[in-house]
């Protein structure tokens, strides 16, 4: 699904931030990406989504060098992919509801028939009733669950969180998780970059460590 | 995933502005009015959809009036008969008139009075001066058939009886008129043109502005899977609705504008300066073809707005990577 080979990375003329980095993330699985902060979860989660170009090294997505992909083709695959960002990158101007359709609407679905499918996962994480307001007024944790839903709403082929439970509680926490491994279970591909060691305890689960700028998987 | 039961949806047919791509259920357009200094954009669009339309109009009024002129002068020969020693003038016109009547195309000769022909030149000499020591020549109009092709070359040589008359069929004044109003019309479209690219210029540098100003939306639109025809065709649909709304502005203050100079010209018109502007300019009351030409221009200039936004756009998304 994603291979990485010997891929690294440098800003400019700076030192290499991410080294030789070889892995795969395949079919069906779930893993957790962990490591001190500034370690580069970011930008390795970036790298897969194709908003960073690597300085060497080969990245396929789906089967596809990334190296040969144009634009569009980069987009399509990115249609195949859910991402809650660390900061959320919610739109102000649009409701929550807008916001967690956004993905359906970009790909040109008829709204008719994608509505109740947002509005019920909304009700799922908990937004039911704050779908018609702005997120700018939803707290930290409503973000989030905004977030989330957004990432998920078009049931991705994989999905990429990063720090997904920063700013909510731990039984909500919990809840989130229970998401990610039901979508796991139903054939999403789960990346989730987190320091938070009590949620990665409650899954057996890969963990993909980066420290130093290189990548150690602890099956 | 759980998920719990389908809640009732609400439904309802499509409207026409949703169709059009203008609105309806398509929600809340993905670029926040507000932040697209739309406002100052559309007082732009309207300033130059109204100047575009006024000289749109005016080349209308021009082409029309010339055309009328030419129309009527086209109609009308003058034979001049000038007074000579020795020769009976009065027996020269009537003689000159004679030939013009029998010429084919002609259907009507007047002899312009001795008392006509010295109120000519009253404008110019005064009146009340004794002009009969004047030798002053004689005229006869003649009217030709619009239908018909009246056979100038024939009377010409018919004329070449009478010495002293001589045949002026305008073609001159006709041919310095129809330039006159050509290069009118031609200067009217080239500022017409000036005007539009002006604006399509304006228009550019605002959805660049307009983009630099949602490059975070733009960013997050990429990242849930929108490709750069999306985008673009949201600026265009944005940047459309914009210049409908300047155009029709700008194209309606124009016809207001034709209306109201039409109704004070139809007041001045018993003053010197107002019989002038209307022998130039006809009543200013545009025709059909004058609002055809302002609705034309409004639309242009919506078009040319959604245009020059969705190039402007792909342009840069193209530069972003």
């Amino acid at each position: 699904m994603v291979r990485f080979e010997n891929v690294g990375l440098r800003y400019g003329m700076g030192p290499e931030i991410l080294k030789d980095l070889s892995f795969d993330v395949p079919p069906h699985t779930l893993q957790f990406l962990t490591g001190p902060s500034g370690a580069g979860k970011t930008t390795l989660l970036r790298l897969i989504l194709q908003t960073l170009r690597p300085t060497r090294g080969l990245i396929s997505l789906f089967g596809h060098d990334t190296s040969s992909l144009d634009k569009d083709a980069i987009t399509r695959l990115r249609r195949r992919i859910g991402v809650v960002f660390q900061d959320f990158r919610l739109l102000d101007h649009l409701t929550t509801y807008e916001n967690v359709a956004l993905p359906l609407r970009v790909q040109g679905r008829d709204e008719r028939i994608y509505r109740p499918e947002v509005i019920e996962l909304l009700k799922w994480v908990g937004l039911g009733d704050r779908m018609h307001v702005s997120p700018a007024i939803l707290s930290g944790g409503e973000k989030q669950r905004a977030a989330i839903a957004r990432a998920t709403i078009s049931r991705p082929e994989l999905l990429l969180a990063d720090e997904p439970t920063g700013n909510v509680d731990p039984s909500l926490a919990r809840r989130l998780l229970r998401l990610f491994i039901e979508m796991n279970r139903s054939g999403t591909s789960v990346v989730l970059a987190t320091h938070d060691l009590a949620l990665m305890d409650q899954v057996d689960a890969r963990r993909m460590v980066l420290a130093e700028g290189r990548l150690h998987v602890y099956d | 995933m759980s998920m719990t039961e389908a809640p009732e949806v609400v439904t309802r047919p499509a409207g026409l502005a949703e169709r059009l791509g203008l609105g309806g259920r398509r929600g809340t357009p993905l670029l926040p009015d507000s932040s697209l200094a739309g406002r100052a954009l559309i007082i732009v669009i309207i300033i130059m959809a109204f100047l575009a339309s006024i000289t749109a109009g005016t080349v209308q009024l021009i082409a029309q009036a010339s055309s009328d002129w030419t129309g009527t002068v086209a109609r009308e020969m003058t034979v001049q008969v000038r007074p000579r020693s020795g020769r009976d003038l009065e027996a020269d016109v009537r003689r000159a008139a004679d030939i013009a009547g029998r010429v084919p195309g002609i259907t009507e000769v007047r002899i312009f009075t001795r008392a006509e022909a010295e109120r000519l030149l009253e404008p110019w000499l005064g009146a009340g001066l004794a002009l009969g020591e004047l030798p002053v020549p004689r005229l006869i109009v003649l009217r030709l058939d619009p239908a018909g092709q009246a056979d100038v070359a024939r009377l010409k040589g018919d004329l070449g009886a009478v010495p002293t008359a001589s045949l002026d069929d305008h073609r001159l004044w006709l041919k310095r008129l129809a330039t006159m109003a050509r290069t009118l019309v031609v200067i009217g479209l080239v500022v017409m043109a000036l005007v539009l690219v002006a604006m399509a210029l304006a228009v550019a540098f605002a959805t660049r502005g307009a983009m630099a100003g949602n490059r975070e939306i733009i960013d997050v639109l990429h990242l849930v899977g929108a490709e750069d025809r999306f985008i673009a065709r949201e600026f265009q649909r944005h940047f459309l609705k914009l210049g409908l709304r300047g155009g029709a502005i700008g194209g309606g203050l124009a016809v207001l504008a034709f209306l109201l100079a039409s109704s004070l010209s139809q007041r001045w018109i018993a003053t010197p300066g107002g019989e002038q502007v209307e022998a130039l300019f006809g009543s200013f009351a545009l025709g059909f073809g004058g609002y055809a030409a302002v609705a034309v221009i409004a639309g242009l200039v919506a078009a040319i707005t959604a245009v020059v936004s969705r190039t402007t756009v792909f342009r840069n998304l193209r530069g972003l990577d």
